[in-house]
C-alpha cells in the first residue's frame, strides 16, 4: 500500500513565483506592440505603490493623478460608495479627476443581454481610456465588472490583431488614439495599497469588530493572474483584496465556507429574475456568514455585490431567514475609520439592511449624525442652498 | 419552480439540421472560441462552483461537453432553453482543463441574439428598458429607476428613496452625482461618441433583430441628437 501525505488546506503553502506562472506578463507584449506602432501605452504615473499579484508579478498602483471610472450601479443606487472613494482622496490631499467624459463600460448589459459584440465593447473601453489619457490622468476603475471586463478587453486587444485594427479605425473616426493602460487598476487595490496610511489616520477603533469578506467574482475570476495576492493573507490561496485592508484597520476578518460563491447578482437576474438573486444571496452567502462567523458586517468591493447582498435580505427577513447583516464597501469602512460622516459621506441611507447597530457598536451617535444630514436636506428643500458641498460634508 | 431542462432530440425537430449547424458554426467562428474551449475532463468542478446549477436545471458541464463533441442538436436546445440561466460570474473558469463555459455561453447568447431566436426575445422581455437606458444614456441604471413598482421586493426602503430622491441626490458632495436620469453627469459629446460606436459596430442591427419597437425608439433618440451634433447618420 502506498501512503501519501495528507495536507490540510490550511497547511498548504502556495509559493508565489513569477518564473513558474502559467501565464505571461501582458505588459511585455503591450510595450512591444507600442514599439511597432500598433497602440500607445498609458504609463502608471509616479509615484506609484507596488502590490503582488497571484503569481508574484509586481503591479503598480498609482497614488494620485487618478481618473475615476465611475460605476452605474454605485453612482445610481449606492452613491456613498463612490463618494467615500473621493473623500479618501480628498482627505489625503491627492490629485484626482472625477470625469463627465465617461460612459459605463456597458459590460453589465453585455453579460445580461448579449446585445453587443467584442468590437463595441472594446471601443467603449478604449474611448474611456483615451478620455483619461487626454486630460493627463490614469484610469482607476470603481466597478468590479468594469475592472474584469477591461482586463478581458486588454487581453483580447493584445492577442487579436483584427480586433485591434477595427478598434483603431473606430478611434480614428472619433479623433482618438488606441491607448491601453499599462495596468488595469481597481479602486479596492488602491485602498489596499493605501491601507497603512489609512490606518495611521484612523480615529474610530474597530478592533472589536468582526467582518466577513465577499470577493467580487469579476475581480478575481476574470484574468485571475492580475488580482492582488499576499502570502500573509490566506496563505496566498485566495486574493488578499479587502481582507488586507480590513485587517490593517484592526478588524477581525472571519472565514466562512462559501467565500468563493458569487453574490447572486447574475446580471440579468438582478433586474428581471430576482427570485434567483434573492435565494442565492440569502441562502448561500448571508445565512452561511451568520451561521459560521456571526459577523457585525460583511464587506465587499463591487457594485452588484453590495446591492445584491444588501437588498436581498428584505425578503429573507419576511421568510424568517437568518439575515440582518449590514453590507458596505471597503471604501466606506476605510472612510468611516478615518472619521467620515456616516450619512453625508458614506450615504448609508441608500443601503437597506439596518446598519445602526454596527454604527453604535463603533460609538457613533446615529441620531445626531442623521439629524446633521437632515439639516443639510432641510436647507436644500428650503432653497437656502442648491447642493451639499464637500465643505458641508467635511464639517 | 424553475422548469426542468428538456433535452430530447425531437424538441426542435422543426428546425433543420442545416440551421442548427449554421448557428454552431457562427459560434465557432468567433475569435474567442479557440481560447475558451479545450475539451472536458467531466470532473464537474464547473458545476460545483456554479450558482445557477444550484437553482436551475442548468449545467455548465453539459454545455461544455455538447460543444466539445459538436452535438448541434443538443447545442441548439441549450442555446434556446439553457444559456439564459447562466449568472455570468465565471466561477466555472476554475476548470482544470482551461475551459470557460461562461464565455462559451456569452458567445452562444450573442449568436442567439444576432439571429433573433424567439427564446432570446423571451429571455429579454422586460429587459428592454435597461437596454434603452444603457444605449441612450451611457449608464446602465439610474437613480430614477429606484421606484417601488420596479423593486417591490426591496421593501419600504425604496419608497423612502423615491420620495426623497431629488433632495438626496442634491445632498451628495460630488458635483457629478447630482443627476436623476443617469448615474452621473455625462457630457453631450461623450454620448454622441457612444452612439457613433453603436453605429459603427453593428450593435443597432442586433437590437433590430431582437426588438423592433426598442430599435425604433433608440433610432429616434439617436438620430435627433446626432443631427444636432452635426452628424448625418441613418440607422437602417
Amino acid at each position: 500500500m502506498i501512503h501519501l501525505p495528507v495536507l490540510k488546506a490550511s497547511d498548504r503553502l502556495f509559493k508565489i513565483d513569477p518564473e513558474e506562472a502559467p501565464t505571461h506578463d501582458l505588459r511585455d507584449e503591450l510595450f512591444q506592440l507600442e514599439k511597432e506602432g500598433e497602440l500607445e501605452v498609458i504609463r502608471v504615473p509616479e509615484p506609484y505603490m507596488e502590490v503582488k499579484t497571484k503569481y508574484g508579478r509586481i503591479k503598480k498602483i498609482p497614488v494620485e493623478k487618478t481618473w475615476h471610472h465611475k460605476s452605474c450601479g454605485q453612482c445610481g443606487h449606492i452613491p456613498g460608495y463612490s463618494t467615500s472613494i473621493f473623500w479618501l482622496n480628498r482627505a489625503f490631499g491627492l490629485d484626482y479627476y472625477d470625469p463627465t467624459d465617461q460612459t459605463s463600460c456597458t459590460a453589465w448589459n453585455y453579460y445580461a443581454s448579449a446585445t453587443s459584440n467584442p468590437e463595441a465593447q472594446a471601443a467603449v473601453a478604449i474611448r474611456n481610456f483615451a478620455a483619461a489619457h487626454e486630460v493627463g490622468y490614469f484610469p482607476l476603475i470603481h466597478c468590479g465588472t468594469s475592472f474584469g471586463h477591461y482586463k478581458e478587453v486588454r487581453h483580447a486587444l493584445v492577442h487579436q490583431p483584427e480586433l485591434r485594427r477595427k478598434v483603431r479605425d473606430i478611434m480614428k473616426r472619433l479623433g482618438k488614439k488606441l491607448v491601453v493602460p499599462e495596468e488595469v487598476v481597481h479602486y479596492s487595490e488602491w485602498v489596499l495599497a493605501m491601507r497603512d496610511r489609512i490606518a495611521e489616520r484612523q480615529v474610530i477603533d474597530m478592533s472589536h469588530i468582526t467582518a466577513t469578506v465577499h470577493p467580487a467574482c469579476h475581480y478575481h475570476k476574470l484574468i485571475e493572474e492580475d488580482a492582488v495576492y499576499d502570502s500573509e493573507i490566506y496563505g496566498a490561496q485566495r486574493s488578499a483584496i479587502v481582507t488586507a485592508t480590513l485587517q490593517a484597520l484592526g478588524i477581525n476578518v472571519a472565514d466562512y465556507s462559501t467565500w468563493f460563491d458569487c453574490c447572486g447578482f447574475g446580471f440579468r437576474h438582478i433586474l428581471v429574475s430576482r427570485d434567483f438573486s434573492r435565494s442565492f444571496s440569502v441562502q448561500r452567502k448571508i445565512e452561511v456568514m451568520r451561521e459560521e462567523a456571526n459577523p457585525d458586517i460583511t464587506v465587499t468591493h463591487d457594485t452588484g455585490c453590495v446591492t445584491t447582498l444588501d437588498q436581498s435580505q428584505v425578503v429573507g427577513k419576511a421568510h424568517k431567514k437568518k439575515v440582518g447583516l449590514p453590507v458596505m464597501a471597503d471604501s466606506q469602512v476605510a472612510a468611516l475609520a478615518m472619521g467620515a460622516h456616516p450619512y453625508k459621506v458614506l450615504q448609508l441611507h441608500w443601503h437597506n439592511t439596518d446598519n445602526k447597530p454596527f454604527l453604535r457598536k463603533l460609538g457613533i451617535d446615529v441620531d445626531k449624525t442623521w439629524a446633521e444630514f437632515q439639516a443639510e436636506c432641510d436647507l436644500i428643500k428650503a432653497g437656502k442652498k442648491e447642493f451639499m458641498t464637500w465643505e458641508d460634508a467635511e464639517k | 419552480m424553475p422548469q426542468a431542462l428538456d433535452i430530447r432530440q425531437n424538441k426542435y425537430s422543426d428546425v433543420t439540421q442545416e440551421e442548427k449547424d449554421r448557428l454552431f458554426q457562427e459560434c465557432k467562428d468567433d475569435e474567442r472560441w479557440s481560447h475558451i474551449l479545450y475539451g472536458c475532463y467531466e470532473c464537474g468542478i464547473c458545476v460545483a462552483a456554479c450558482p445557477s446549477a444550484r437553482f436551475y436545471d442548468f449545467s455548465p458541464r453539459l454545455i461544455a461537453q455538447a460543444v466539445a463533441r459538436e452535438d448541434t442538436d443538443l447545442i441548439y436546445t441549450l442555446m434556446n432553453d439553457s444559456v439564459w440561466d447562466c449568472s455570468q460570474c465565471f466561477s466555472c473558469d476554475r476548470c482544470p482543463r482551461g475551459n470557460s463555459p461562461g464565455q462559451v455561453i456569452t458567445v452562444m447568447r450573442e449568436v442567439a441574439v444576432k439571429n433573433g431566436l424567439n427564446t432570446a426575445k423571451e429571455a429579454l422581455e422586460g429587459y428592454g428598458r435597461i437596454i434603452y437606458k444603457i444605449m441612450s444614456t451611457g449608464s446602465q441604471v439610474s437613480p430614477d429607476m429606484l421606484q417601488p413598482n420596479a423593486f417591490p421586493d426591496w421593501g419600504h426602503h425604496v419608497h423612502d428613496i423615491a420620495e426623497n430622491l431629488d433632495v438626496w441626490r442634491k445632498a451628495l458632495p460630488p458635483e457629478t452625482l447630482h443627476t436623476i436620469e443617469t448615474g452621473w453627469k455625462v457630457d453631450e459629446k461623450t454620448i454622441i461618441e457612444l452612439y457613433l460606436i453603436w453605429h459603427m459596430t453593428g450593435v443597432m442591427d442586433l437590437i433590430l433583430g431582437i426588438d423592433e419597437g426598442l430599435h425604433m425608439i433608440l433610432v429616434d433618440v439617436m438620430e435627433e441628437r446626432l443631427e444636432e451634433a452635426g452628424y448625418d447618420i441613418e440607422f437602417d
